[in-house]
């Protein structure tokens, strides 16, 4: 992506390849900040036809900018400082939180090769920043001073580092068929129509990546570092202003992220789903199925009670961690056993 | 035997895609929420709304300053100062209700002889400031004016049944 602009530019000196890596970052992140402000409101929507409320639908045609209104008001209050609260690290708990949710977008590939890093450790990346996301938040809990935002903290320290475990696990599976850690490479491996996905072979792989996905973005059943009902909001209680607004844009972002990653790993990325349909181009593929996966996340988030504690903790470790291992093992077994192992790197 | 199935039944997650299924039929129900501030629901002609004082045809005041209305009020909202009026006949001089006090039950209405004191279908009388909502006679007559169809409907559609 970068070496494409960069050669269109001309491909001439330091500086221009630096434009041209500017360039690229900001064609992902600001489509991608619009984007989160609109799965806001399409979150909202989706709620509100479950519960068959109309949803916001005032700002704008059928309240298409209420995000963006919402987050004016943000920017226009006050932000709080707790007097009691560590300051730096009040203030850097947020930032840290948003700055990871996107900075993971540097290795989605949009289309082959069309990544900002086409690293050959992407998916490896991926998890590594996903397992740093929790810093944001035991930090936002600790810094704030508060029993509330405290115990917030906790629950999302604990339940982060218990889900990561599976989705390790899981991914080995769907790495060891590929035998590559380059999202494109991942990708390519499932070319063809819906028959070659990966979803069909690694259904079960899927659908424990899926829920571990809820967890990981602290999304319902698993919002218990937020708990409106006991914590209030757990670890962002104290924030207000922009500071909230960086954690809600990350929490957004962090979910758009691992739709976006359903569909590249299990839902064959920008390949079209049947022939015939490949005249739309591979990008608004990949986007539609990032989409009907953030729908499947509204969805759930509708319908699902919020887990008790001891629950979660049963889930991540008694169920899903053996039954990951469990996975691992099987699909290793089949793809030894029908010499199916990649023969390439 | 029943601890098996029941752990096949999680396992394939039974209850989660059910209830997914169910959700998505209620997704594309019809809305059973109207769109209120640009469409609203049906008032019963018994709707116990802001207050109005109405006048006879002729212009009259109804209200002859019986005070009923003052004696019954449980949460004793209304104010009444009265004096004989030049040509002989009792009138106000005063009538205040005091809307933050109001609960809305409707006893003035009921305990009015000359159904002067009404309660209208207007429940759209938000006000910015405490102030606002003293209201005096000059804007309960105003109310009266401006309400006096959808009050005389009303007391005409719920007439047979009182």
């Amino acid at each position: 992506m970068v070496e494409t602009l960069y050669s269109l530019m001309g491909g001439q000196g330091p500086v221009l390849y630096l434009a041209a890596i500017v360039l690229s970052i900001l064609a992902i992140i600001l489509p991608l900040l619009i984007g989160v402000a609109f799965a806001v409101y399409f979150d909202r929507k989706v709620w509100a036809a479950v519960q068959m409320r109309r949803g916001p639908n005032v700002v704008g045609p059928w309240g298409l900018l209420q995000s963006f209104a919402d987050g004016l008001k943000l920017f226009l209050k006050e932000t709080i400082i707790p007097s009691g609260s560590n300051k730096v690290i009040f203030i850097l708990a947020p930032m840290i939180t948003f700055t990871l949710a996107l900075i993971s977008w540097a290795v989605i590939p949009f289309e082959s090769r069309m990544a900002l890093a086409d690293l050959n450790v992407g998916i490896l990346y991926i998890l590594a920043i996903s397992s740093l996301g929790v810093y944001g938040i035991i930090m936002s809990g600790w810094a704030s001073n508060s029993r509330y935002a405290f115990l917030g903290g906790l629950r999302s320290a604990a339940q982060m580092v218990s889900y990561e475990v599976s989705i390790g696990f899981v991914l080995v599976c769907v790495l060891m068929k590929v035998g590559s850690l380059n999202m494109t490479d991942i990708v390519e491996a499932q070319q063809g129509y819906i028959w070659n996905w990966h979803f069909i072979p690694f259904l079960p792989v899927f659908v424990i990546f899926f829920i571990s996905a809820l967890a990981e973005t602290n999304r319902p059943p698993f919002d218990l570092p937020e708990a409106e009902a006991e914590l209030v909001a757990g670890y962002q209680v104290e924030y207000s202003s922009m500071a909230f607004a960086l954690f809600f844009l990350g929490e957004y972002a962090n979910i758009l992220l691992m739709s976006i990653v359903m569909a590249l790993l299990f839902f064959g990325g920008w390949y079209a789903p049947l022939p015939g349909l490949e005249f739309i181009p591979g990008t608004i593929w990949l986007l539609l199925k990032m989409v009907f996966f953030f729908w499947c996340f509204a969805m759930v988030k509708a319908f699902v009670p919020r887990y008790r504690y001891d629950q979660l903790m049963r889930l991540g470790w008694k169920v899903f961690l053996p039954l990951s291992l469990f996975l691992v093992v099987f699909y290793a077994g089949i793809l030894v056993a029908f010499d199916l192992l990649p023969t390439s790197g | 035997m029943s601890v098996i199935v029941q752990a096949a039944k999680s396992l394939i997650l039974k209850e989660f895609l059910a209830a997914f299924w169910l959700t998505t039929k209620y997704f594309f129900r019809p809305k059973v929420t109207i769109n209120y501030p640009y469409e609203k629901g049906p008032l019963s002609p018994r709707f116990r709304g802001e207050h109005a004082l109405r006048r006879y045809p002729n212009g009259e005041e109804r209200c002859i300053a019986c005070k009923l209305c003052e004696a019954i009020c449980p949460a004793q909202a209304i104010t009444i100062e009265a004096e004989p009026r030049d040509d002989g006949s009792r009138r106000t001089t005063r009538y205040d209700i005091d809307m933050t006090k109001c609960i809305y039950c409707g006893f003035c209405q009921e305990a009015c002889p000359v159904d002067a004191i009404v309660e209208g279908p207007n429940f759209e009388f938000a006000a910015e400031t405490r102030e606002e909502l003293m209201y005096d006679k000059n804007k309960l007559l105003a109310n009266g004016e401006r309400w006096e169809r959808e009050i005389a409907a009303n007391i005409a559609a719920d007439a047979p049944y009182r």
